[in-house]
Formats: structure tokens, sequence, C-alpha cells
């Protein structure tokens, strides 16, 4: 349970970051938070030669709140992100979402950028990414470029991102006035992986429903956003037909059955969790954004 | 892959319970290994070496950190508090050591230092948890021995002996 020899880079600006894994990039990997990196080498499922450790490239551990989006940069930790009080005001979403990582220990030091660019299926913020519409931003040596969330996600710890490309931040979008967020997750124990997870984005005038959105964690290849518009749109929040919500949900995702929980199970729970978080979502004293 | 018999090996500087330490050590060394190994601070165990279990838990700039899932190179822009640093004399215990003997939050120890570091700095964020917020303070550490339900009482006790301290000294 050691990790395999590696030469350690450790570029101190974006500009060297950029030039070193454009160096090693073929056989290198970013190392940031490592809270998902550091046991995947400890357990020799990945053995790169190099390691370019960007925690002291400076620069990269701000949250912008702006009035489109939140903009989080590549070495702001969970943990930094669940506390910053401006970033829960614009997206409330952000927060509800990332007290779900994991441990309090483990935010300390993962990042969410990371999580993002790391594509687990299981996990919390690529789910949150897809559903505000998120904006990758990379730099590598042809330059930078920004890849929508639509476009980032290709398959389970899959992305369009290059080898030798480094994500800088993550721009989340702005949910428009009147938008109500929640989150909500299951697992065996308290931090595990989740079975299943929802993240809800519900737009209400008043007591109507305008429009709903779901993206799922742990149940679908990639995450993506399912559009609960048609069953909801210009219903009263009073009587939602929840037995189509749940219709939808059970044929949207296709989850994978594993020692944790079969495919069924997985797929029950999905939509249980959605008509769950929709009720409380849309009750009037939670979640308002 | 790089060649272990040919691997760099660095000087790694640490501050750890406040004293600064050098040794020298290849990149892959954990923080955990290179607490135990390099620098001979054996309080930090190490359970599973995934980030699962939480025995190897220490503070980084005074914020609970598996050591197993950082690298000692890393760790080295940090202030690191062991469980030594916290408390390292029978006679003198931490609020959170003495809750875990007046307890019986320990059988055979083992997790004992992940608890301790964990609780510890749970307990300068919240000084007076209900129960329940102390069952989820310690839901990321594992213990095979007790069952939890003694280190949950301790972790409010814990938070008491931090006051009754505080008083005694006012």
């Amino acid at each position: 349970m050691k990790p395999a020899p590696f030469v350690h880079h450790a570029p101190r600006t974006l500009e060297e970051a950029v030039a070193v894994l454009g160096d090693v990039g073929h056989d290198g990997k970013v190392l940031a938070g490592g809270q998902s990196l550091i046991p995947l080498l400890s357990m020799r499922l990945a053995s790169p030669a190099h390691l370019v450790d960007v925690n002291g490239v400076a620069g990269l551990d701000t949250v912008e709140v702006a009035d489109t989006h939140v903009r989080v940069g590549a070495l702001v930790r969970h943990a930094g992100l669940e506390r910053h009080e401006g970033a829960a005001a614009a997206l409330p979403l952000l927060r509800q979402a990332v007290r779900n990582v994991a441990h309090p220990a483990i935010r300390t030091r993962g990042t969410t950028v990371g999580s993002i660019a790391h594509a687990d299926p299981s996990g919390e913020m690529p789910a949150v990414t897809v559903l505000t519409d998120g904006v990758v931003e990379a730099a590598g040596p042809r330059g930078r470029r920004e890849i929508a969330a639509a476009d980032f996600f290709t398959g389970p710890l899959e992305t369009t991102l290059a080898e030798d490309e480094l994500v800088v931040a993550v721009r989340f979008g702005r949910l428009p006035a009147g938008t109500r967020t929640g989150f909500v997750e299951s697992a065996r124990r308290s931090g595990d992986y989740a079975l299943a997870g929802v993240a809800l984005a519900v737009g209400l005038d008043g007591e109507v429903v305008t429009s709903a959105r779901a993206s799922f964690v742990s149940v679908t290849p990639v995450p993506d956003v399912l559009d609960l518009g048609p069953a909801l749109a210009g219903r009263s929040a009073r009587d939602l037909p929840l037995d189509d919500v749940v219709e939808l949900v059970r044929s949207h995702v296709d989850p994978e059955s594993d020692i944790h929980a079969p495919a069924d199970y997985r797929r029950m729970l999905a939509a249980e969790l959605t008509r769950r978080v929709l009720t409380t979502t849309t009750t009037p004293t939670e979640g308002a954004a | 892959m790089t060649d272990a018999a040919t691997e760099q090996k660095l000087d790694i500087t640490l501050t750890v319970n406040g004293v600064r330490r050098t040794a020298s050590a290849p990149a892959r060394r954990l923080l955990s290994d290179f607490l135990r190994h390099d620098l001979g601070l054996t309080g930090t165990h190490v359970g599973c070496e995934h980030g699962v279990c939480g025995a190897c838990t220490v503070l980084l700039d005074g914020e609970p950190a598996r050591a197993c899932l950082v690298f000692a190179v890393t760790a080295q822009a940090h202030e690191i508090t062991t469980v030594e640093g916290i408390g390292n004399d029978p006679a003198n215990l931490s609020p959170v050591q003495q809750a875990f003997a007046e307890c019986h939050a320990l059988q055979c120890g083992f997790c004992t230092p992940g608890f301790v570091t964990t609780i510890t700095a749970y307990l300068d964020e919240n000084p007076r948890p209900t129960p329940e917020e102390a069952r989820e303070a310690i839901s990321g550490n594992l213990c095979r021995c007790t069952g939890y339900q003694n280190i949950v009482k301790a972790v409010v006790r814990a938070s008491e002996i931090v006051r009754e301290r505080e008083e005694e000294t006012r």
C-alpha cells in the first residue's frame, strides 16, 4: 500500500505548472488535494512517472462571486467552499452539496475542482457542475480554453481534458432569482460514497413551478441533467405529480450493481430521493435561492 | 515508472508539534510514514492506508487531515500537530485524552490517536456539541472495539473538561 516511485515537481506559478505538464503530462498526473489520487497511487491502480504538485502555485485558491457565476479556483478545498458565506448566499446548492463530500478530514484537503477533474460518477460536485451549467477553465501548452460542463464529462473518470492540461478553475452558473435548490444522498455509512444522490433546482413563481432540473450521483455513468419541466412546469407546488417524476427518474438513471447495492435498488433510491428533495425544496421555508 | 533503487531522495523539512525537523526521504513518502519511520513519532497510527479508517488523522494548520493521504513533501507548507503534540504526558492529559480515560472510550487503543486529533479540532469549531453532533463529528473514524457509545460520551465530556479547566484558571 505504498505509491510507486515518481518524480515530484513543485511549480510555484501557473506558467511553470503548464510548462512542466507540457514536458511530462503524457506520463504524469496533477496532484492537488490528493484525496482521490493518493489512494489510487497507494493501491497501484495508477503509477504515473511524474506528479505535478500544484499546491504551491500562487493564485489558485480563491472563490469569486460574480453576478452570473461563482468561480472556484483549483486549490480551494471543499472545506473552504463550504465555509464561504458569499458563495453560499449566491448559490446555496454549493454548500448544500459540498457538505456531503466524504468526511471533514477529507474536505480539509480535497479540492472541489480536483473532484470535478477526477470525474467520478459518485462525486457530488460533478453533478452540481452540470446542473449549474458550469464552465471548466483549462490551461495548457496551447493556451487557455473553456469547456462547458456538458462537453467535459465523457465517462467514468474520463473527461475531454488533455493529459497536458490543468483545470485552473470551475465557474458554477448562478440560478435565476426564485430558484430553489436541494441536495440529498444516501450512503450505508455517513461520509461513504453515496448509493444514490440527487441535486435539484426548481424555479417557482409563487406556488407555481416554472422549471425543474435534476442531476444525479452514483447512478449515471456521467453526470447529466434530467429536465423535469415537462412533468412539473405550470403545476402548483401543493399538488405535484410525484409519481410522474418518479417514472422520469427511473427511466433516466442507469445504475450498476456492485457489492454495496443492486442496480434496481439504486434506481428505486434515486427516484425516492428525488421525490423527497422535490417535496422539501418546494415547501416555503427551505432552499430559497 | 522510476526505478525504486535509483529514485531521488529529497530533504524534507516539516514543522511538527512546533519543532522544525528535517529528514531525507523519497517523494512518494506519505506523511504518515514520514512521521513514524523518519521522525520516530509513532503516536500516529496507520490503519487502512487509503483514507477510510481515520487512525492516521493529524492536524494540518489546526485542521484534521489524513496523514496517509498527504505526501510528506507537500506537508512542508503546513504546521503539523500529532497526538504527541496534543498531549504526551500521562500526568498531564489533554481534555480529550482525559475524557477518553474517564469514559473508557478506548479498548485496544489503535484508533485512539486519530480520534483524539479529530475531536480536538472539532471542539475548537463546536465547543458545546450535543450527543448527536458528537456522533456526526466522529463519523470519519473507525473503531472496531468500543461500539462508539463511550467515544460519543467522551466527546461531550471533553467539552465539559475544557470549560472546567477554563474556570479553574480564571
